[in-house]
């Protein structure tokens, strides 16, 4: 039994910018709708006044001077690039039919 | 004689006295992966004249007496979703098929440095997401003990090289158990260090609060080694911790010492012969003066929900960065939208999807304070039972997986695959160390898994207890034989 309607896979799916085809929009329904009938269990327990844990240690954010030290050079940054023209990366037309 | 079962520690002694050959011992590991790897599918990218100019480099060093790194000439596979400058990395996934990274991660930084030989890359579950590195996108690993057996996962590559000798040891990362499941399974050591500990710079994120990179090797000893030489402070990971590693040592001393069993982890599930072996386990451990106190997690069983909501959240952001851009496949798409949707649809695979969907779902607005949050108030109460253990005991003793490794396509849904972690997650929702030391051969002749888990930073107990385990009721000179003339 799913939990999830298909327009509601389609919905996330488009949110995590992932295309699906048909049949794996009827798995992800019966699989995550699975899943999420597990995660019922944690609706029953209680969690007043417990502070949410983000992450495993206590740490203050390192802060380090504003100054300038070598980095990766363009060349190096643009190698694993798809597609580049000169110093830049090309991609396809941002507003759908614009050149 | 061959050197491929000699551990890191011993490779590196001879390299360093000149007894051994870095040279001689690269080019017969190099021959064994030609000779085995077809079958046992263990690495994807193999490391070229690179790696050959670094071994006679060593060689050249010691012949005029300057010095050399702890790890000299010990070859070393790397889990491929850790960068290495120069030699391809692609994280398992088709997104990032022929990838070579202008950069180098610190760990495998701070390995060359040592004078260590990085050999190849080791395959994995796509981006880590998998239990059985069923879940690659390249190839299926086998495991050396039985190849119609899965090594585990996520670093199933790493660990079924180590245990096959096709390296002395390697690097893998653990979200959930990605170290010492497949380390379990394989008959090997694997620790997952506190949260922190290593440097997560170079290491390609899937859940940026649990990931934590850590050894796999054939002896606690080489773990303690390989674990001295990567871990430390690295301004480059605003996460690392400001803290030195203190010296390890691997002296099987537990005399007065208080060993924990969380009875949560030998309850229903437990396979019969797991818990005779860790039954076994802690006999020795009693005899040999370590006192054996029982502990309870109550929140134990909450662990997974809590793990499959956090990671997969924390992976969907993470993993909102290959959208066919700057690095990776591109699909061909009319417009941008459609160039993110294609490239993503095309890229990964059904695990990756089910997992960003999944993170996705519990994360979008309306549904964040029902899962997220609530997750991670469960991620406090599951760190709360660990800091209340520690009153009673030093270091909790488990077993690492409830069962040996199991055949291919045995687990037939994602959640039957998920519930398999069953131990090993609630380790790095508290942000603790975790060690898997085998305890010995079930009837099926697979090894099995004893997980000692330990107060924050505290690895060097867990590695104490590991030397105890490995001399009592180790695997000792037995060799898998799951392909022929391996051993």
């Amino acid at each position: 039994m799913s939990s999830l309607t298909r327009k509601e896979v389609e919905e996330i799916a488009f949110l995590a910018r992932l295309h699906l085809e048909a049949d794996e929009v009827s798995a992800m329904q019966t699989e995550l709708g699975a899943m999420i009938e597990h995660f019922k269990v944690i609706d029953g327990i209680s969690c007043e006044g417990v502070e949410p844990m983000t992450h495993p240690i206590a740490i203050d954010l390192p802060l380090r001077e504003d100054i300038v030290e070598p980095s990766m050079s363009t060349a190096d940054a643009l190698r694993g690039a798809p597609k580049v023209d000169g110093d830049l990366i090309v991609v396809p037309a941002i507003i759908p039919g614009a050149e | 004689m061959t050197t491929a079962f000699l551990s890191a520690t011993e490779i590196a002694r001879r390299v360093k006295a000149g007894e051994a050959s870095a040279v001689r011992i690269l080019d017969e590991m190099m021959l064994r992966i030609q000779r085995f790897d077809r079958e046992l599918g263990s690495l994807l990218a193999i490391a070229g004249d690179e790696v050959r100019a670094t071994a006679v480099e060593i060689e050249r060093k010691r012949k005029a007496n300057e010095p050399l790194g702890p790890l000299a000439g010990v070859p070393i596979v790397i889990k491929d979703n850790i960068v290495t400058k120069g030699l391809t990395t692609t994280a398992g996934s088709k997104i990032l098929a022929g990838w070579v990274p202008p950069y180098e991660s610190t760990v495998v930084e701070r390995l060359r440095k040592a004078d260590a030989l990085i050999i190849a890359k080791a395959n994995l579950d796509e981006f880590g997401m998998g239990s059985s590195t069923e879940k690659s996108a390249f190839k299926k690993t086998r495991n050396p003990w039985n190849t119609s057996h899965v090594p585990g996962g996520s670093s199933g590559g790493s660990a079924a090289a180590v245990a096959a000798g096709l390296a002395a040891a390697a690097l893998g990362t653990d979200t959930g158990g990605s170290i010492r499941q497949p380390a379990a399974f394989c008959g090997t050591v694997g620790l997952k260090p506190t949260y922190g500990r290593v440097s997560r710079w170079g290491v390609i994120a899937f859940a940026s609060s649990l990931d934590q990179v850590g050894p796999l090797t054939r002896t606690v000893a080489d773990a303690a080694l390989l674990t001295q030489v990567i871990a430390g402070h690295d301004p480059r990971d605003s996460t690392s911790l400001d803290q030195l590693m203190p010296p390890l040592d691997t002296v099987g001393q537990v005399k007065g010492l208080r060993i924990g069993l969380p009875k949560e982890y030998f309850a229903d599930g437990l396979d019969a012969d797991v818990r005779k072996h860790l039954d076994a386990t802690i006999d020795a451990l009693k005899q040999q003066g370590a006192t054996i106190v029982d502990v309870s997690l109550p929140h134990t069983a909450l662990a997974l929900p809590a793990y499959y909501i956090i990671a997969p959240a924390e992976a969907s952001s993470n993993l909102a960065r290959y959208d066919g851009i700057r690095f990776g496949k591109r699909a061909e798409a009319q417009d941008l939208l459609d160039v993110y949707m294609k490239t993503r649809g095309a890229g990964f695979g059904p695990e990756v999807k089910r997992r960003i969907m999944l993170g996705t779902y519990a994360l979008r607005s309306g549904y964040y304070d029902a899962y997220y949050k609530k997750a991670q108030q469960i991620r406090a109460l599951i760190k709360k039972d660990f800091d209340e253990a520690w009153a009673t005991c030093d270091v909790l003793l488990t077993p690492t997986t409830p069962h040996a490794a199991y055949r291919f396509g045995a687990k037939a849904t994602p959640l039957d695959m998920y519930l398999g972690d069953v131990y090993t997650l609630a380790c790095n929702l508290a942000g603790l160390p975790g060690l898997s030391v085998p305890c010995g051969l079930s009837d099926g002749g697979l090894p099995i898994g004893a997980q000692l888990l330990g107060k924050p930073l505290d690895e060097q107990t867990l590695l104490r207890v590991g030397a105890a385990i490995e001399a009592a009721v180790g695997l000792g000179d037995k060799r898998p034989t799951g392909i022929g003339g391996l051993a």
